[in-house]
């Protein structure tokens, strides 16, 4: 069964805006899928046809294999959404904000208190509950946005960039409760402007473009596709100049941090030979980050130069 | 949803609502029991002596059935108003539409809400009023049926306001110009059959004279409608008439997402 599957849904703003023109979609049951796109791609308007807060001019959605034309409420049930603004009434306090959200699914008064208790307590807000949602920072504010989301034990759980503007603590400790969450079965679908989240995240990806689909593979397939990787050494002992005839596009970023770019299928056995051999100890290393970002920026390039995949 | 499900969705909207307009009882509860008491004061008392009698009654007891219903509209219209336009701006109308609850459980939710706060006012009002006047009721039933009714009628004009609304001022343009012109020109502080004919016949295109009249019927057992030749049930064939009409319109905007949805 399909988690999420989207066909030729297009959606044209009044005015002429054409935000969807005719996407397919499909997310397995269980995935933490990654949908990308640069700024007025179509994602949000995605995400808003899906959660009813867009109306689509034409196209079929069903979450689960439920129509959400045909069975609205049922296709709802299983459904919960980060937005990617902070959408609740801010004067009311964070424990009734969250209750309430499981008492408009239908939740009785006891389900209700007992979720939005687990899910606070999962999140670190259960301190906060009792204050106003105003009084919190940013990123408790998020937290409350996906406990909201969760408090109705969705199957599907979409995020619209739920760490934007969130600092990397909170980010991480967010991280580790979605993988946590999406082990135990719950399928998430993100949006997300930071590529390393989704690199790090999720197990399938689809990049959105100008209202199109322009990929849809596993991360895996798709960071094969780089034709080179670069790499970060940390020396052991500081180095002023780079030695002659490395034989490997190599930059110097600090005395003690040295960066090299080596091409698909080349061996990292031969560079640390050439390193050990130039009088260079490593300490440490590891993949510079930004490989999903260069391989995005590809593909949305090659959509803007007229549709070169 | 299965009823139980829609129940306790119902009750988890009007539980907000209440809690909303109570957590702001300074600016919602208490305004309207001072203006109520500055008319009794004014309008009663001072200058009410001189008065006399209007429509067979002494003035007091003439205006305080008017100046309950002016109450009851006043607070269901903005509650339903200013609340749903409120969570369209903040974007906590997202909270719902997200959700499986259908439209019209939205609807009677924000309703029950405007008619929760238009009755909590209206027994305020009648309080004050007891202070001032001995009041008797001829028609409990009547009384309680006409006050809900009109509760429910422009609550729902308060949540038709809200789903055009664009901005702050937009939800205050209805209240200021077309409702308080009719609540006051509807016989709340006068008695329509002091007016020329002409003025008379224009008075009764006003709906709101026919709820006002209808329910100081209800309270005195007298009322202009019945000099006029109109029974009372033709004011409640009117009032139930409105309701069915808003409410059919109502729910044909949210259905078509019209200031919900892009």
């Amino acid at each position: 069964m399909k988690a999420l599957s989207i066909s030729n849904l297009k959606k044209e703003y009044s005015g002429g805006l054409q935000a969807l023109k005719g996407i397919d979609l499909e997310v397995n049951q269980g995935d933490f899928f990654a949908l990308l796109g640069p700024n007025g791609a179509g994602k949000s308007t995605t995400i808003g046809v899906i959660s009813s807060l867009v109306t689509k001019t034409s196209g079929q959605v069903k979450i689960l294999d439920i129509d959400i034309d045909e069975n609205h409420s049922l296709a709802k049930k299983k459904l919960g959404v980060v937005g990617q603004e902070v959408n609740f009434n801010q004067f009311e306090k964070v424990g009734d904000i969250i209750r309430n959200q499981a008492g408009y699914h239908g939740l009785s008064f006891k389900e209700a208190r007992e979720n939005a208790k687990y899910y606070m307590q999962k999140l670190d807000i259960w301190d906060k509950r009792n204050e106003q949602a105003r009084k919190l920072s940013g990123g408790m504010k998020r937290r409350v946005m996906v406990a909201k989301a969760l408090v109705n034990n969705p199957e599907l759980l979409i995020l619209d960039e739920p760490t934007a503007g969130v600092d990397i603590e909170l980010r991480r400790s967010l991280w580790d409760f979605l993988t946590e969450i999406n082990s135990e079965g719950t399928t998430i679908i993100l949006t997300t402007h930071y590529l390393e989240e989704a690199e790090r995240l999720c197990r399938n990806i689809a990049i959105i473009d100008s209202g199109e689909i322009v990929e849809n593979t596993s991360m895996q397939e798709l960071l094969t596709r780089l034709e080179e990787e670069t790499f970060v050494f940390d020396l052991k002992n500081p180095l002023q100049t780079l030695p002659a005839n490395l034989g490997y596009d190599a930059v110097l970023e600090n005395p003690q941090k040295l960066k090299v770019t080596i091409g698909k299928g080349q061996g990292l056995n031969t560079i640390f030979e050439v390193l050990s051999n130039s009088g260079i100890q490593i300490s440490s290393m590891r993949n510079d980050t930004g490989r999903l970002e260069e391989l995005f920026m590809g593909l949305v390039d090659s959509n803007l130069n007229g549709g070169e995949r | 949803m299965t009823p139980l499900e829609q129940y306790r969705a119902l009750l988890t909207i009007l539980y907000k609502e209440i809690h909303r307009f109570m957590r702001i009882w300074t600016q919602t509860l208490i305004p309207p029991a001072i203006m109520i008491m500055l008319y009794f004061v004014i309008f009663g008392t001072l200058i009410g002596k001189r008065i006399g009698q209007m429509g067979g009654f002494d003035y007091m007891q003439f205006m305080i059935p008017g100046l309950i219903m002016m109450s009851v509209i006043s607070n269901s219209y903005s509650n339903v108003v200013s609340s749903f336009f409120g969570q369209k701006f903040a974007r906590s109308i997202e909270e719902l539409l997200i959700t499986p609850l259908p439209h019209y459980l939205i609807l009677l939710g924000w309703v029950l809400g405007g008619v929760a706060r238009g009755l909590l006012v209206g027994a305020i009002v009648t309080i004050v009023s007891l202070w001032f006047y001995d009041l008797s009721v001829n028609n409990w039933t009547l009384s309680i049926f006409v006050v809900i009714s009109t509760s429910i009628l422009f609550s729902l004009g308060g949540f038709l306001n809200a789903l055009f609304a664009e901005s702050f001022d937009d939800i205050s343009i209805i209240p200021t110009f077309i409702m308080q012109p009719l609540i006051y020109l509807g016989g709340v502080f006068y008695s329509i059959q002091l007016l020329p004919s002409f003025w008379q016949t224009v008075s009764l295109a006003n709906p709101i004279l026919y709820m006002i009249n209808a329910f100081r019927y209800s309270i005195l057992g007298a009322s202009d409608l019945e000099a006029l030749g109109f029974s009372i049930n033709y004011a409640i064939f009117m009032i139930i008439g409105f309701i069915v009409l808003f409410a059919s319109i109502c729910l044909w905007f949210l259905n078509k997402g019209r200031g919900i949805r892009t």
